[in-house]
Order: structure tokens, then sequence, then C-alpha cells
């Protein structure tokens, strides 16, 4: 499957939509930090208003660590998008384009070949993240330091050592990578039905947005549902910035996660086994 | 020998639209095989089958003596195919996509390799150059590379000079007998177009509406009985009176242009000079029309019984 999956990954690379998703990060999370570095310290103060009157907030609360949670709370509503960008244009986009049906001419198993796709998607996924990580960590800790990071939640504080930072973002982005694979996964499932990317791309984010509705609405019919989508086990990275960690609901939404993944997967090669190609 | 293509029984049916239905043929080795019939008769769907893009509803394929259903990937890394459009990817260059193809076919061509099949082509200028700039022709040039960078037995070719100029055409012609005289492939090449198919195939088999209507050699069915004669003479209605008072009154088709068309053995149109200028009618031109393409016309509108000439 290994020169499947580097044929897939030169194709991906080859295309300049590709580095659409890679440049739109980049200037989100610069307007955002170039945002802050103008007036972020004005933003805090308003920010922590009411907190004041109350505390004495010492040292410096506008770090790079407090940047990059602003960014990744912004930025991972907006990346499924940019994933369904090239996951929905796997099979979808190569049916429209006419040569699915010359790869799948070739001596490769339909198997191997919705692997070495879903695996090249997957790549691509984790390659916007770790774009995303490095602009949103590393360049606002060289920008505007280290220091303790306090985030405000609806009920309480939180204050965490900056010693006691790092890590937490390193299990977020690898929480994230694994909620971001699940919609690549829903979208390359997506894929396998459609003649043209559009649609896929269309779908994916509607399912992705009404999940998100659903989640969010304080409505006791809706709350029974949303254990069960899988939107609102994506912002379970939140999770990591607890203290301390509560890991039971952590990981149970890592697994949920996992579970779809391999869910919309499977669902993939058995369609695309039986599907017949007419493109 | 033991044929390279053999189809038996072979049917698919789409949500109740019978594409092809019960469709048996072999192709032996080094056969320049036509598969012919019109828009919409079946052939792309065949060959479909034939690469496992579509599965059969019910019947059986062989492949080099092979099942497909279960020696699937054996079987493809020794055929080479163009199925309908030869699309690939417009953003790369053509030595891109050759080298993608190749090694989706399993190989690790060395570059030299490659250039010599642009070369076949008459693509190794152009292969730095995206496939987005390339004209019809050229795109058409490069899919048959594709199809036979691998090396195959087998080339299958879907509908190779759809789109093309009469250049395009002649050079498709040409590389289809180069194919099989001097490589040694067998081809399997379909049209709808049987002026083509006629030039280059040893035998061919004529569908429609997914039914086998015909099958055979170039040369039977140029000889068949069932020629079609027009006749175009003087006198029409004279010539029409003294048919119909002969033996070939049953035979006497309606024409065009004041043609007459009579169908007849082609051994026949001596005698049938003989009559019309004996009855002292004027004959300006006798032209058998026994070629495939009258032939396949009247196949695919007359729907005649199946006929195998090579029994």
């Amino acid at each position: 499957m290994l020169p499947i999956l580097q044929i897939e990954l030169f194709k991906i690379f080859k295309r300049p939509r590709t580095y659409i998703s890679f440049v739109a990060i980049g200037a989100i999370v610069v307007l955002i930090q170039l945002a802050f570095y103008a007036e972020g310290n004005n933003y805090m103060a308003f920010g922590l208003q009411s907190l004041t009157q109350s505390f004495d907030i010492q040292g410096k609360v506008l770090n790079g660590y407090l940047v990059c949670y602003i960014i990744l709370q912004t930025l991972l509503i907006h990346v499924p998008l940019l994933i369904a960008l090239v996951a929905g244009d796997q099979i979808a986009g190569e049916a429209n384009m006419g040569t699915l049906r010359l790869l799948l001419t070739k001596p490769v198993s339909r198997t191997s070949l919705l692997m070495a796709k879903f695996s090249a998607s997957t790549i691509y996924t984790l390659m916007l993240l770790v774009w995303m990580a490095f602009l949103a960590l590393l360049v606002s800790v060289l920008i505007f330091g280290t220091g303790d990071l306090m985030i405000l939640k609806s009920e309480e504080v939180v204050v965490l050592n900056k010693a006691d930072v790092l890590w937490r973002y390193f299990a977020a982005f690898g929480f994230a990578a694994i909620a971001m694979t699940t919609v690549a996964a829903l979208s390359f499932l997506l894929s396998i039905f459609a003649e043209n990317s559009i649609g896929p791309i269309v779908s994916t984010m509607s399912i992705i947005i009404l999940f998100t509705i659903l989640s969010t609405m304080d409505i006791p019919f809706f709350n029974a549902l949303k254990p069960y989508l899988f939107t609102t086990h994506m912002i379970g990275w939140k999770g990591f910035f607890d203290a301390p960690v509560s890991w039971s609901p952590v990981l149970g939404s890592a697994s949920i996660l996992v579970f779809h993944i391999f869910l919309f997967l499977a669902t993939s090669v058995i369609a695309f086994k039986r599907k017949d190609i007419l493109s | 020998m033991e044929p390279v293509i053999t189809v038996k029984h072979l049917v698919k049916n789409f949500n109740g639209l019978l594409a092809v239905d019960d469709l048996s043929f072999q192709v032996h080795p080094s056969d320049v095989y036509g598969f012919l019939g019109q828009n919409g008769a079946g052939k792309s769907t065949c060959i479909r089958m034939l690469l496992s893009l579509v599965t059969p509803s019910s019947g059986e394929i062989e492949l080099f003596g092979l099942n497909l259903k279960t020696h699937r990937k054996e079987i493809l890394q020794q055929v080479g195919a163009v199925v309908e459009r030869p699309d690939l990817y417009k953003y790369l260059t053509a030595f891109e996509n050759l080298s993608l193809f190749a090694r989706m076919s399993g190989l690790s061509p060395k570059k030299q390799l490659l250039m010599e099949q642009l070369e076949l082509v008459g693509l190794a200028d152009r292969a730095g150059s995206k496939v987005r700039t390339f004209s019809q022709g050229m795109k058409q040039r490069l899919g048959i590379a594709v199809a036979l960078v691998h090396n195959p037995r087998l080339v299958i070719l879907d509908e190779p000079t759809n789109g093309l100029d009469p250049q395009g055409i002649a050079d498709m012609r040409n590389l289809v007998l180069r194919l099989s005289r001097e490589m040694g492939k067998t081809v399997l090449v379909s049209s709808h177009l049987l002026g083509e198919i006629e030039q280059v195939a040893t035998r061919m088999l004529i569908i429609d509406k997914g039914k086998k209507m015909m099958e055979g050699t170039v040369s039977d069915l140029f000889h068949s009985t069932n020629c079609r004669v027009h006749i175009k003479v003087q006198d029409p209605e004279k010539t029409r009176q003294v048919i119909s008072a002969s033996k070939w009154s049953d035979a006497l088709e309606s024409g065009t242009d004041g043609a007459l068309v009579i169908r007849m053995d082609q051994f026949e149109v001596p005698e049938l000079s003989r009559l019309i200028i004996n009855a002292g009618i004027g004959l300006l031109s006798v032209r058998p029309a026994n070629s495939l393409e009258d032939y396949f016309l009247s196949l695919t509108a007359g729907k005649q019984h199946v006929a195998n000439f090579t029994n």
C-alpha cells in the first residue's frame, strides 16, 4: 500500500487547492496575533474588569499560551471545512475528473486504494494541525512570551502554572487530530456517493453545523441526543485545560470519535467495493 | 490456443434497465477485435465489466483463462485500457501522469522507459507540459501511453477515435495495427463508426441494446449473402416492374434519390445487370453496398436475428 500512499500524497500536494488551507490558517492566526500585539492589553483589561474588582492579578496574563488557547477556540470550528476540501475530493473529485476509472483498471484492490486515499487525507489533516500548532503555539510564545495560563470558564477561573501548560497543548493537539480525522472520515464516506467534490464538502459542513447547533442548544429533547452526536465530543480537547484533568470524559470522547472513524471508514470500504464505476 | 477473453452469458441490469443481455463471445490471441454498436448499445458497460469497473448481474468473464472475479489483480497486470475519454490529471505533466500510472501498475520505471513510451505516441517533446495544455488528440495519445506502459498482453480501447481530427483518427488506426502486427498484442477496440473498425479489425462483434447481433471475421461479413445492391437507372419505375417479375421480387427494398436497393448474393450482380440492360433500361450505376456500415445499420435498425458467421 505504501507506493499507492506515496502517489496519493504526491497528487494532494501537487494541487494548488491543497495550499489554500495552509494559507488560510496562516492568515487567520497571524491576524489574531497582530490584533493581540496591537490591542491585547486593552482587550485583557476589559475582559478581566469584573475579576480585578475582587482579585489582585499579578504577572503576565497576556502571554503566548493564552493567545494560543484563543486561537484554538476560534480555529477548530473552521478547520473542518478546510479538511473537507481535500477529504471530500478524494473519490468524488477523481470521479469528476474521470481518473477514477483509470485508477481502478490498474492492478490495485479497491480496498488498498481506499485505505491509501484515507491515509493520505489523514496525513494532510495532521500536517494542517502541525502547521496550526506551529503558528498558534510556537509563534505566539515567541511574540508574547510564556506565563501562567488563565482561562475564564462559565463558573470558574482556571489558572495553570506555566510549567504545567505545554504538555496540555500537545495533548490537546493530539485530541484535535482525532477529532479532525473524524471529519475527514465523514467527508471521505460522503465522497464515495458523489460524482463531484462540492456535494461531499457541503454535506460534511452541513452535518457538522447541524450537529453543532443541536449540541449547543439547551433543550431537553436535544440534550438526550447530545451524547450520540460526534460533534459533542469534538470539543473534548478543552478537558486538558481543567485542573486537574478530567480524564474519564476526555478519554470517553476520544474513544467515541475513534469509533466514528472506524464506522465511517468501514462503511466507505463496503460501499466502494460494491460501487459500479460509471463516471 | 487459449482465448484471451471468454465472456459467457453476461448480463448487466441497472435497476431494471438491461444494458447487457446474455452476451457471449471470445477474443483470441493477436486478434484486433472490433466491438461495434450504436451509442448506448452496451459496449462501454461490457468493457467496464471486463475491467471490473462494473459488477455483472450474472454471467462469467475469463481473461487469460482466469476468472475475473477471483483473479482480478493478476488479470489487470496484463491489461491496458483507455475507457471512453482519456481523462488524466490535468495539473500534472505528461511525464508525471505516465510515471504515476506506471507505479500504480506495480512498476518502478526508469526515466528512459517512460520517455520511450512518450516517444511511441509522439509526445516526448511535451513530456514536461501540463496535461491541461494538451489537445484532445494529445490526451488520447497520452492515454494510450498510460495503457501500454506496463507492456500488457491485452489492450482495450473504448471509442479511441472520439473527438479526434482526421489525422488523429489515421494515427490511432496505425497505432492499433502496430500494436497487433509489430508488438503482438491482442486489441479489443470499440466504436460506433464501422468505417474505422473495418480497416483494422480481424474479427468483430456487433451488439444492439445489449444483445449480440452478429459475430465473425471481417471477410466473412464482406462476403455474406446478405449483400445490399444499390442500383441507379434511367427509368426506376420500369426497373421496379422488371425486378418484381424476376426471382428477386421479394428482395426489392425502397431506396433514396431514385436508387433501388435489392438484397441478394453479391455474385448475382452480373445477372441482375444483364436483366436490366436486356429490358432496354439505361443502367447508370451498380454499387454492392455490402460494407459493414450498411450491414451494421441494417442489423441495428432491422433487428435481424443473431447470426454467427464463424460457426
